[in-house]
């Protein structure tokens, strides 16, 4: 086991990243699929405050863009939970394959 | 190996274990409290990179506003006991085959490059910096995207309500 660094960080963003994308492409459940990009976004992060700490200690840039992406997934996620619960509301239903139309 | 790498591989397991049962698990109660448990081992890894601030704003977003939110969600929209149908094995086969060359592919080309840190002298991400810089109007601040996410945040909001809202009966 080698003293963790940039590399041991980016190699567990990447597999995050990868878990959400294999989540994304099986599920069929709406819910399921928004908890697979909530993983996506939050590797992303992860890989943002990973390249600020051991690339550019100097400047801040990589703290705010993790603070603004988590300030729009939390947006992301209300919306999308929004329309679920509408479209919950219309078809009784929440899986991809039964909400074709997208209007009634 | 000292306690610190220890804590790092510790987190790491929690992030990636939980991630991959909360994307195979059939009970989807149960895939939402895995994804908490994924979210609380990426703060976790926050505090191990010295990121205070970050892994308090992931803790009270994610954590404490995201997850239930799901939770919730789960709770209007799913029969009780009930499991997530199984999928067709070569949906999921492919699935995986290409998450996993995507993940080689991506492997492959970070570990080829040589990161370079910077040699200037380090900025502490306290809470004192990290405000000064986002609410300063000069050339290096972060004020004009501030004022957009704060748009954007109550854009969201209105169309949450306007999307949400239970259409009236047109009897009136």
């Amino acid at each position: 086991m080698m003293e963790p660094g940039l590399y041991h960080i980016l190699f567990i963003s990447a597999t995050l990243f990868f878990i959400g994308v294999f989540g994304f492409f099986t599920r069929r459940n709406l819910i399921t699929m928004l908890m697979s990009v909530e993983l996506i976004l939050n590797s992303v992060n992860l890989n943002f405050i990973a390249f600020n700490k051991y690339v550019w200690p100097n400047r801040l840039d990589g703290v705010f863009f993790t603070i603004f992406v988590i300030a729009i997934a939390a947006a992301e996620a209300a919306t999308a939970i929004a329309i679920i619960i509408n479209l919950y509301r219309s078809h009784h239903s929440i899986d991809v394959e039964n909400a074709e139309e997208m209007k009634y | 190996m000292n306690g610190s790498t220890i804590i790092f591989y510790l987190l790491a397991a929690l992030i990636l274990g939980s991630g991959l049962l909360s994307v195979t698990t059939r009970q989807i109660f149960r895939a939402a409290i895995y994804l908490l448990f994924t979210l609380i081992g990426i703060a976790g890894l926050f505090f191990w990179m010295e990121y205070e601030f970050i892994a308090a704003v992931q803790i009270v977003v994610y954590v404490g506003g995201i997850v239930v939110l799901i939770i919730f969600s789960i709770f209007l929209t799913q029969q009780a006991g009930e499991l997530l149908p199984r999928q067709k094995p070569t949906r999921q086969l492919f699935a995986a085959l290409a998450a996993f060359c995507g993940l080689a592919l991506t492997m492959l080309q970070v570990n080829q490059y040589t990161f370079s840190k910077t040699t200037l002298e380090a900025t502490e991400p306290t809470v004192a910096n990290i405000g000064r810089q986002m609410l300063d109007v000069n050339e290096n601040g972060f004020a004009l995207p501030f004022e957009v996410v704060s748009m954007l945040l109550l854009a969201a909001m209105i169309g949450c309500i306007v999307i949400a809202l239970k259409s009236k009966p047109q009897t009136t």
